[in-house]
């Protein structure tokens, strides 16, 4: 019996950028697996690259060498708009800073990746409430992002980031704007979302969030340097060479 | 995304800066409305002369007054009557190509129907007037041959004067009218040939002589202020016009090498010249005008090329939510299209107002026809797509990473 395919597989992924004829290794020949239903912590140092593979991993950038697999797909084989179409119904951003937009309101916010999937305006709607409800937002739908908490309007854009049932959520340090408590209620959230089967992956530089997912990698100036899981959900694959 | 999800994206981001967006779309409003307002005044001016053109009657040459020299000093065109009964007589007779033709001289008085008066041109002329016009009566008969010859005391009215003086359902035909305190009787209404040509009363051309402008020093009896002539056909025209100019050399005996004492003209011709004349004057105001759509569209552009740059973050929201680059050209497409074509509508609608207050300031005729409406949106939808695609583009083109990046 062979191994189900994973969600996400980077192979030897560098990512250089280049400013004035300096190149920056931002990531480099970096190398794992991420499968259905797991919840996975990256840390590392500032500057470590976390974000650079987040994008590529959420099929903002593409590698500078090696590959990056959704589904067994190589994304960078995929058209620009192929890339749009995906990133609209198969991942969910969530950022440190919201990244909500001013002018409309909660409910607009959340419907949004849906208006780029050709959902009708009715549909957006309902489906809009019922993932302000998952995260216990409903009562906030016609507020603006500036009459919201920091944690509330982050529990907004998890409620977008959902909203598609993405196979995975990428969320890039979803509590580095909050509080401990808050921080600790958004993360709650997350573990919750874990348990039903939706697949995570995080940036995180506080330990203590790292500890709570049972997988972490970690970062050092682009190359991986260690990853483990806690409690193994699934048959340890070789990812790292 | 749908076109009409652009449209709405774009009506929410203008609605809420809608001074900017008012102030952005103010070029478009300015052109449109100018293009309008030309159009406008510029095919009035033409429906005015084609009325005009109409109303003279088809191949109809206009004989009227030139140049009079009194020891060797060249007077005024028109400052004697130069044209005489005889002439028309002489014309009518000696030239085959001519059907019908007519003497007349012209003023202006006050005409008065019991408690009700009207002040128009009275014209006296003969019957071969309304031939050379085609002009035909809506009721009554034409003059007589004895009211013609004896100065007899009757009128035809113009459509307008008879509106003026009759009440509706009074029949005018037989009704006493005075004219400069002669009583005259009414014996034909002409037909309608058009607002400025209907105010007008006729009378036999004896009696206007006789009873009206006896007393003026410049009329002989023999005299008339201009003659009208009508050519059996089109192409023959240019044959009439040139007889009845050797003819009448020959009559006032105009010695050789001297200019002509009368002028023949094609008033028709003349005035289908003026048309031209009009449409290029009002082509070259609608050149002027497209100026500001220009400068319009340019304003469009610039607020368009701000909103991208201060955008941007959104933008970068977008593409990473799954906005393709179309779908963001799109957007900002929409939004130069929105405020180009509500520009447009505004322009319109205040083309429209500004001509109908010209009409009633300067009492021009002016016409608005869906044309000119349409060529002014045609216009505003290419300004917003030419002016919104490069901001649009340029917005498509950002990298999402960098623009989640911007404050
Ligand atoms: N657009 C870019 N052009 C040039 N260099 C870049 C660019 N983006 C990132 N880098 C560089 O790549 C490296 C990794 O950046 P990245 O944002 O991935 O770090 P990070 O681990 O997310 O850091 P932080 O924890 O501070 O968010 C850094 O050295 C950074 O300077
Ligand atoms: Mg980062």
């Amino acid at each position: 019996m062979t191994a189900p395919l994973p969600l996400i597989s980077l192979r030897s992924v560098s990512r250089t950028y280049r400013t004035d004829g300096v190149a920056v290794a931002a990531v480099r020949n970096v190398s794992f697996d991420i499968a259905q239903g797991e919840i996975v912590a990256v840390m590392g140092p500032s500057g470590s690259g976390k974000s650079t593979l987040m994008n590529m991993i959420g099929l903002l950038d593409l590698p500078s060498e090696g590959e990056v697999h959704l589904e067994g797909a190589n994304v960078a084989e995929l058209s620009e708009d192929r890339r749009s179409s995906l990133r609209a119904r198969s991942i969910g951003f969530v950022f440190q800073s919201y990244n909500l937009l001013a002018r409309h309101n909660a409910i607009e916010n959340v419907a949004l990746p849906l208006v780029y999937g050709g959902i009708s305006r009715k549909a957006r709607l309902a489906r809009a409430e019922q993932s302000l409800q998952a995260v216990g937002m409903l009562h906030r739908a016609h507020h603006f992002p500036r009459q919201l908490s920091g944690g509330e309007q982050q529990r907004v854009a998890i409620a977008r980031a959902l909203i598609a049932s993405p196979l995975i959520v990428l969320a890039d340090e979803p509590t580095g704007a909050l509080d401990s408590r808050t921080g600790a209620e958004i993360l709650a959230l997350f573990a919750a979302l874990n348990r039903t089967g939706q697949t995570i992956v995080m940036i995180t530089h506080d330990p203590g969030i790292a500890t709570q997912c049972r997988r972490t990698i970690r970062l050092h100036d682009g190359e991986l340097v260690s990853d483990e899981t806690l409690v193994p959900l699934l048959p340890k694959r070789s990812a790292v060479s | 995304m749908t076109m009409l999800q652009g449209f709405q994206i774009a009506l929410h981001a203008l609605r809420l800066n809608p001074l900017r967006s008012f102030l952005t779309m103010l070029g478009i409003v300015i052109g449109v409305a100018s293009i309008v307002t030309v159009f406008a005044i510029g095919s009035g001016a033409q429906l005015r002369l084609q009325e005009q053109i109409r109303s003279i009657g088809a191949n109809v040459l206009m004989i009227t007054p030139g140049a009079v020299y009194q020891g060797g000093v060249r007077l005024k065109d028109g400052s004697k009557l130069t044209m005489t009964e005889s002439d028309v007589q002489a014309i009518l007779e000696q030239i085959p190509e001519i059907q019908a033709a007519a003497g007349s001289i012209a003023g202006t008085a006050q005409v008065i129907h019991e408690s009700k008066n009207w002040n128009t041109t009275i014209n006296g002329t003969t019957t071969g007037h309304f031939m050379v016009r085609d002009w035909q009566l809506a009721a009554g008969r034409y003059f007589s041959g004895t009211e013609e010859a004896g100065a007899g005391k009757v009128v035809i009215l113009g459509s307008t004067v008879a509106r003026e003086l009759f009440a509706p359902g009074d029949d005018p035909i037989g009704a006493q009218i005075r004219i400069m305190k002669v009583p005259l009787e009414v014996v034909g209404v002409l037909d309608r040939k058009g607002p400025a040509q209907d105010d007008v009363a006729f009378v036999p051309l004896s009696t206007a002589k006789l009873r009206f402008l006896g007393s003026a020093s410049n009329i002989n009896r023999d005299s008339v202020a201009y003659i009208i002539a009508k050519v059996a056909a089109d192409g023959q025209m240019a044959g009439a016009r040139s007889e009845i100019e050797s003819l009448l050399r020959q009559r006032h005996r105009v010695p050789a090498g001297q200019e002509d004492d009368f002028k023949v003209q094609d008033p028709a011709a003349a005035m289908e010249a003026q048309q031209g004349a009009i449409r290029t004057v009002a082509l070259l105001l609608v050149a002027i005008a497209s100026v500001s759509l220009l400068v319009g569209g340019i304003s469009i552009m610039n607020v368009m090329i701000v909103s991208v740059t201060e955008r941007t973050r959104e933008i970068g929201i977008r593409r990473a939510l799954g906005g393709r680059m179309r779908d963001i050209r799109l957007q900002f497409l929409c939004e130069a299209l929105v405020l180009c074509l509500l520009g447009g509508a505004i322009g319109v609608a205040g083309g429209i107002t500004l001509s109908m207050t010209v009409a009633r300031m300067a009492g021009w005729i002016t016409s608005i026809d869906g044309e000119a409406i349409g060529l002014a949106l045609v216009f505003s939808i290419a300004t917003g797509l030419i002016f919104g695609f490069y901001p649009a583009h340029k917005a498509s083109r950002l990298s999402p990473i960098e623009a989640l990046k911007t404050e």
